[in-house]
């Protein structure tokens, strides 16, 4: 079974075909991290694209039940150099190739993911179709042409929770010393009612924030205010989420609200959005960030954090109303990566403190979150 | 940090190289000294290692070979105004003398900080009790344990831990003293030696976690306490099998994220923990396969091998960052050398995948035991970059030169089951090639990682790469479509592996390819992925269709290295390689390079413009040449490796420069050889040749005994032995290979008596010029890169002398030589034979290179590119001072080898011993190899009958300098007869209390022990077996004893003194 990913500038990467057997239409991005494919592929950040890993060998330890960001998921493509049909680990419940094919994810393998990497880092995310059917070349080409792309969709709404929910984690089979490495900075001492607008958001943030004592309220991304009013939380959470943030615009008058009125931490898409809430503008980059080592630069302390990274978009820093002050910034080409209000409760961060996958370096974002909460409270 | 970063600095390497301490030190070296140098501080050195790149004159500012002991630091602080010491570049030797001298108070005296690593922090890491201990408290696991001061105290709390138990002394390198005890009577044995060999007399005794997966991490803060993890390496030998004896993979293969982030979660606190305050460092894990079970195996706060291979696979630069790191910049102040645009607090993502194989020489040490375990016994290394795991190991199996190309090659004879299972399930060298087999008789994944310990994602890539050979099988050259053939190719199957299984010539498979184009594509090691450009030109060759080779715009020189360092080929031609990259540099050329050897200074991406981490084969090197199309590629700078290419790169069409092939063969092929040296008129040994068992009889008995016999083209004299009679040959005959048509066995009479003496020489292809003439100390018959040398030659009487010289430099017009030659020659009387000649740089050069201050290999590299020798800045004025090269061994480390010297070589390393006179230096280079003269009490002695006349000067000698002689019941005769006055002493097995317990007790300084010859050598290798565990000086000839004592002599007299290399030249 033979299959190819063709890219809207013409080119044509060939490989296998795995998983899920069709044809998909989406974005092309590349993923640097060499490990945590499970984290990524059920990240709803990834919905609507095809993801080139760059590590040669994927699917080595398997798949299992405990490393997931959401219940399926909800890239459309996958591609890699080399599938493992043997996985090795004492947690894997089943392969990749399988894991794929159950969820309708289409895999291409033995695809020259150097060169395609090379060839995006120079062109840019582009859009593209992938299919592992015998799908002929014409017909790929007329499919692709009538593609309009990722960017003018509103994809947090396809992957936003229908209703409001309460979020619990029984916890799993995770490594033995997991959660002692994970120990939070400051667990909260009272109750504290965090509510998460649901952008598209991966799990671990929620579980990071049980870590410290608090309780989690998830709302759907365009709940009205008055949803989160009743609630009563002590603070918001905004979530990472696929796709263009201007295409959220209905969520604003929501992140515009609770920053003014609750302590407010938001990841990546929430980062964004607050950006625009208050007038800023975001931009689209060549070819996004996306791995596990990106380094960042915490302003205040001069730190470096090592962090985890996903966005095709980035809050454009000039844009930014006086009130902001942008916290951290990304070391490889100085893209703003954190900010603050300088008179509200609120505080965003581009990047993924809560890794899953990537280093624990930012966790204390979360005991930071806790501390503004308990200070308001 | 007080008084921010210093004015100058004293850098200390790591002396020889010892099992465990090769080329990494000095590749660590060399990018510390540069990036001192890049920040404007004055840089002093101390190494005992005149082989290294780092002791070259340019690097430092002032550079010391003298011994790394507390008196030389001293005597450096003194004079050169040192405001800090950075030990963590120099492995285990550099940080025990810091220790050392810190103990002793002499850093403070001088008001000298330490930078890179602080005393509680050393004191931490590598006290195996004090760790666990910090372990613990920083709430991290590690294995059930208890340290033991005594064989008593082991014995007795025992029961803590039960059997098997783990011993690992503090203080020590890759392991040594270090085993397995499965009952109380290796506990006793192992303990006592272990105590020995730990400078604190400590060994912690262990719970056994043998099989356990094995995982590194190499860590870097900065004084920020920025913290990275610049890569993950995974044995694929599990725990049990040291990781310097591991196949060890890169990046880890089989841990999720989530596993992986508690790891380095671990990591980074243990060098909090430790207190690494800036600067690199290894931390080691062991993880159950079954339950994720995860404890801390131990962490070095330094620089290592591991990080060697960790810079060298990921194409950062551990040693140069953490250096910088240790003058107080902070990691995102530095920039990432190889993209230039991104800074170094960032942790590399690799995008293919690295294997390390390591390379042993077993062959050579017949008495060691060959099981491989927790205390490291390798010698070399290569490593091995591909795409896929499949891929780099093919890659590296090739790159080992061990006569194996693929997988299936040469595991001989096929064992039976049981033997098979046996091989499976005790590790040993050839393990992966018995794994190969064990799928190829049909054992399952699943069996075989029962039997091995070795994780199924690795088996699985072993058993399809066996597949894909056992595939091949079903095609024949011509009829493998393109795409299955590009398919085999794809997972790293050299063309003579496949050559093999068709019965074809390589170059026909090569044909074959490039008909089809199934060609490499050259990928670029950018620590990124290719998320940016990389400005660095290191590549690796892969089978995917995209490539990244340069177009080259300046013409070229293509420098082939010398592979993974084995016994008599080691950092000496790595020294001379990138003295010819800096000579071709010189000339205008832009420079490449080709290895495969991870430890290397050749191998860092800063050498050479270009650097093509690729196995230095025909196929390998081939493809590079057709990309890079260079004005010519040199075969003479990487010793016997690049060497045995030229005749088919000549014959391919490469332009090939320097001495030519023709006369590399006249120089090599014995009948050529013989024929130059008669028409040369030289004196050569009577020699024969035989192509069978038969004729090797009939020969002998023509020639006479003794002889030395040895199989042609033979490197460092493997399987050369000196045979005494009828008997003894048939004994050898029996034991080494089979002689045959394509195996001759070379015979020639055996000079008994005689001088050995080398020489070097530069040559133009006209005109040439001397490098210099070496002495041997050793008689000839013990190989000349294990006996000691002396350069100006002491004894040698002027005219001989001045013939030797002359023969040298005719030989070498004669040859036509471009570049260097080495000769040997024994002397006999006033005859002079000629032993051989080399073609190519040797590895004497870099020790003459030393000695007189000229850089000789980077001018061998100027003559190669066309410059006569008169063109070049040559200034040999005559020595001021006496140097001595010493040899250092392995045999402490290979329990049970006999340290006894012969035409094979056994050496690992050699250190220069510099003094005013011989005693002086011989004592010094003595003292650097590790053997300190003892200045009083008792000597063991024992000579054969033949070396009595010439001992009884040398034994009355002792007496004078008041030492106590001890002899066995001979010896002892003899010198009583002679009068000299001896005690008696029984052999092993004659009677108690014997030699050994003497040793035992204490009461024996140093063993003089001349081998009697072979039948009753058994008693007498225990004395000296016993000798090397012990750490008790032993020396084995006669004229070793005779140096030694003037070395004691000349240490009675006076204090060594310690100068910088300048003054002494
Ligand atoms: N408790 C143990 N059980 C089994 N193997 C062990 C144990 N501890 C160490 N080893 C093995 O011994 C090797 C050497 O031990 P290590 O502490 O790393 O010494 P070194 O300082 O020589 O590197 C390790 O690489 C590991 O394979
Ligand atoms: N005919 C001989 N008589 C005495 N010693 C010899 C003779 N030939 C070789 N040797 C000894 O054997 C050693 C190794 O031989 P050599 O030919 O130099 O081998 P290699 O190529 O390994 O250097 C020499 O250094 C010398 O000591
Ligand atoms: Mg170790
Ligand atoms: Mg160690």
């Amino acid at each position: 079974m033979t299959g190819y990913l063709l890219l809207e500038d013409g080119s044509r990467f060939e490989g296998r075909g795995f998983g899920f057997k069709g044809t998909v239409l989406g974005e092309a991005v590349f993923q640097t991290a060499m490990v945590g494919y499970q984290e990524i592929l059920t990240d709803p950040s990834y919905a609507g694209q095809l993801v080139v890993m760059t590590y040669p060998h994927m699917g080595n330890y398997g798949v299992n039940p405990q490393d997931v960001e959401s219940r399926r998921p909800h890239l459309k493509g996958f591609l890699v150099r080399e599938l493992s049909t043997l996985p090795s680990n004492w947690r894997a419940r089943g392969t990749l190739d399988s894991y794929l094919r159950e969820h309708g994810v289409v895999g291409l393998q033995d695809v020259d993911t150097r060169a395609l990497t090379r060839h995006l880092r120079s062109r840019g995310a582009l859009k593209a179709l992938l299919t592992n059917e015998d799908l002929p070349p014409e017909k790929a080409r007329e499919t692709l042409a009538a593609f309009e792309g990722i960017d003018g969709k509103d994809l947090t709404g396809a992957v936003s929770c229908r209703k409001a929910y309460a979020f619990r984690y029984e916890g799993g089979n995770e490594p033995p010393h997991f959660r002692e490495t994970l120990a939070p900075g400051r667990v909260a001492s009272g109750r504290l009612h965090v509510v998460a607008v649901d952008f598209g958001l991966k799990e671990n943030i929620l579980r990071n924030l049980l870590l410290r004592g608090c309780e989690v309220t998830v709302i759907p991304a365009y709940a009205p205010v008055r949803d989160l009013v009743a609630l009563g939380p002590d603070g918001v959470f905004l979530s990472n989420g696929p796709g263009n943030p201007e295409m959220a615009a209905a969520a604003l008058p929501l992140v515009r609200y609770a920053a003014e009125h609750f302590p407010t931490f938001g990841i990546c898409f929430g980062h964004q959005l607050l950006a625009l809430a208050f007038g800023g503008r975001t931009y689209k980059l060549p070819f996004g960030h996306r791995g596990a080592n990106h380094p960042v630069v915490h302003l205040e302390t001069g730190r470096v954090e090592i962090t985890s990274q996903n966005h095709g978009f980035a809050v454009e820093e000039a844009s930014l109303p006086e009130a902001f002050e942008p916290t951290h910034r990304s070391l490889n080409d100085g893209t703003l990566e954190g900010m603050r209000h300088r008179e509200l409760n609120v505080f965003s961060v581009q990047y993924h403190p809560e890794a899953s996958p990537g280093p624990h370096d930012s966790l204390y974002l979360f005991d930071e979150f806790v501390k503004r909460m308990e200070e308001k409270t | 940090m007080s008084g921010g970063a210093p004015r100058s600095v004293l850098v200390i390497g790591s002396g020889p190289i010892v099992i465990g301490q090769a080329c990494e030190f000095d590749y660590s070296g060399v990018q510390a000294i540069k990036a001192l140098k890049e920040e404007g501080i004055r840089v002093i050195l101390l190494n005992s290692n005149p082989a290294t790149l780092m002791t070259d004159p340019g690097l430092a500012d002032a550079v010391y070979i003298e011994p790394m002991v507390p008196e030389a630091v001293e005597a450096i602080l003194e004079k050169e105004g040192v405001e800090a010491l950075l030990p963590t570049v120099g492995g285990q030797t550099g940080l025990n003398l810091a220790v050392a001298c810190a103990r002793r108070g002499i850093l403070e005296r001088h008001g000298v900080r330490l930078i890179g690593a602080s005393v509680e922090a050393i004191e931490t890491a590598e006290d195996r009790e004090r760790f666990k201990a910090a372990m613990a408290r920083a709430g991290l696991p590690t294995s059930r344990s208890f340290v033991a001061r005594s064989v008593e105290e082991g014995l007795s709390r025992i029961a803590e831990v039960g059997f098997p138990a783990i011993l690992r002394p503090s203080f020590t390198l890759g392991g040594v003293g270090g085993g397995v005890a499965r009952d109380r009577d290796q506990l006793a044995r192992l303990l006592g030696e272990g105590l020995a060999l730990s400078p604190v007399h400590e060994v912690l005794v262990e719970e056994s976690l043998i099989g356990w997966k094995e995982f590194e991490l190499e860590v870097i803060r900065d004084r920020a306490d920025n913290a990275i993890v610049v890569c993950s390496i995974e044995n694929l030998d599990p725990m049990g099998v040291h990781t310097g004896d591991s196949v060890t993979v890169a990046p880890a293969q089989t841990l999720t994220d989530k596993e992986y982030q508690v790891m380095r979660d671990w990591g980074l606190k243990v060098l909090r923990t430790v207190g690494v305050e800036t600067g690199g460092s290894n931390v080691q894990f062991a993880l159950h396969p079954g339950t994720g079970r995860m404890v801390v195996v131990e962490m070095n706060p330094r620089v290592s091998r591991s990080s060697a291979l960790a810079s060298k696979a990921t194409g950062y630069p551990i040693a140069r960052v953490a250096t910088l790191l240790a003058l107080g910049k902070t990691l995102d102040q530095i920039p990432n050398a190889i993209t230039g645009t991104t800074p170094a607090s960032f942790e590399p993502t690799l995008d293919y995948v690295v294997t390390k194989v390591p390379r042993w020489a077993f062959d050579k040490f017949k008495g060691a035991d060959p099981t491989l375990t927790t205390a490291m016994k390798s010698i070399g290394e290569v490593m091995a970059i591909g795409r896929t795991f499949a891929e780099s190991l093919s890659k590296a199996i090739r790159s080992l030169e061990v006569g194996r190309y693929g997988l299936l090659d040469g595991v001989d004879p096929v064992p039976d089951r049981k033997t098979l299972l046996r091989k499976l399930q005790e590790p040993n060298w050839e393990r992966l090639f018995y794994v190969a087999l064990a799928f190829n008789h049909g054992l399952t994944v699943q069996e075989v990682h029962e039997l091995t310990g070795i994780d199924p994602w690795f088996l699985q890539h072993v058993e399809a790469l066996v597949a894909a050979e056992n595939r091949a099988r079903f095609f024949t050259l011509d009829s493998c479509p393109a795409s299955v053939l590009r398919q085999f190719k794809r997972k790293g199957i050299a063309d003579r592996a496949l050559a093999a299984i068709w019965r074809c010539r390589e170059g026909d498979v090569r044909r074959r390819r490039q008909e089809a184009s199934v060609l490499p594509a050259f990928l670029g090691v950018d620590t990124c992925a290719a998320e940016f450009d990389a400005r660095t030109p290191y590549f690796y060759s892969a089978y995917e269709d995209h490539t990244e080779a340069p177009t080259p715009s300046a013409p070229s020189m293509v420098v082939l290295g010398s592979g993974p360092n084995r016994i008599g080929q080691g950092i000496e031609f790595d020294y001379c390689c990138c003295q010819a990259v800096l000579g071709f540099a010189d000339e205008g050329f832009e420079t490449v390079m080709v290895n495969c050897n991870p430890e290397t200074v050749s191998t860092d991406f800063d050498t050479a413009d270009r650097l093509y981490f690729e196995p230095v084969t025909l196929e390998d090197v081939t493809a590079v040449l057709d990309v890079e199309k260079p004005a010519g590629v040199v075969v003479t700078f990487g010793g016997q490796t690049p060497l045995k290419l030229a005749r088919d790169l000549e014959r391919l069409g490469y332009p090939l420069k320097g001495t030519p092939p023709a006369a590399i063969h006249r120089a090599e092929d014995r009948e050529a050889f013989q024929a130059l040296c008669r028409a040369m008129g030289l004196r050569h040994p009577e020699g024969a040749i035989a192509r069978s068992v038969a004729e090797a009889r009939r020969e002998a008995a023509a020639l006479g005994f003794p002889l030395i016999v040895r199989p042609s083209y033979v490197l460092g004299g493997q399987g050369m032995a000196v045979v005494t009679g009828e008997e003894h040959l048939d004994a050898y005959l029996a034991a080494a290979l089979k002689v045959s048509e394509d195996n001759p066995l070379l015979l020639d009479r055996f000079l008994e008596e005689a001088v050995e003496v080398d020489a070097d020489a530069l040559c133009d292809g006209k005109e040439g010029v001397l490098c210099g003439v070496l002495e041997h100390v050793e008689k000839a018959g013990i190989h000349s890169g294990d006996s000691s040398q002396v350069y100006p030659p002491q004894t040698l009487p002027p005219a001989l002398l001045a013939q030797m010289e002359e023969a040298t430099l005719g030989m070498a017009r004669e040859l036509g030589v471009v570049g260097l030659l080495n000769v040997q020659f024994a002397l006999k009387g006033d005859e002079i034979y000629v032993l051989e000649v080399n073609p190519r740089v040797s590895r004497t050069v870099p020790f003459l290179a030393k000695a007189r201050g000229v850089a000789f290999p980077r001018l061998a590299a100027r003559l190669v590119a066309g410059r006569r020798l008169g063109e070049l800045p040559l200034d040999l004025p005559p020595p001021r001072s006496v140097f001595v090269k010493a040899s250092v061994f392995p045999f402490a480390r290979l329990r049970g080898e006999d340290p006894i010297l012969g035409p094979e070589m056994k050496s690992t390393g050699e250190v220069m011993g510099i003094g005013a006179d011989f005693g002086l230096a011989f004592a010094k280079a003595l003292r650097a190899a590790g053997t300190a003269l003892p200045e009083s009490g008792g000597i063991f002695v024992s000579v054969r009958d033949s070396d009595k006349e010439a001992f009884r000067e040398v034994a009355a000698g002792y007496v004078r300098e008041g030492f106590g002689l001890y002899a066995t019941a001979g010896t002892r005769a003899y010198l009583e007869r002679c009068g000299v006055p001896c005690e008696p002493v029984y052999k092993v097995g004659e009677g108690k209390p014997d030699a050994v317990d003497l040793l035992r007790n204490g009461q024996i300084q140093m063993v003089i022990n001349t081998p009697l010859g072979r039948k009753s050598q058994f008693d007498e290798a225990a004395i000296r077996v016993e000798a090397i565990a012990l750490q008790v000086p032993c020396l084995t000839t006669v004229e070793a004893a005779r140096a030694a004592l003037m070395g004691i002599r000349a240490l009675s007299a006076r204090r060594p003194d310690y100068r910088p290399l300048k003054k002494w030249q």
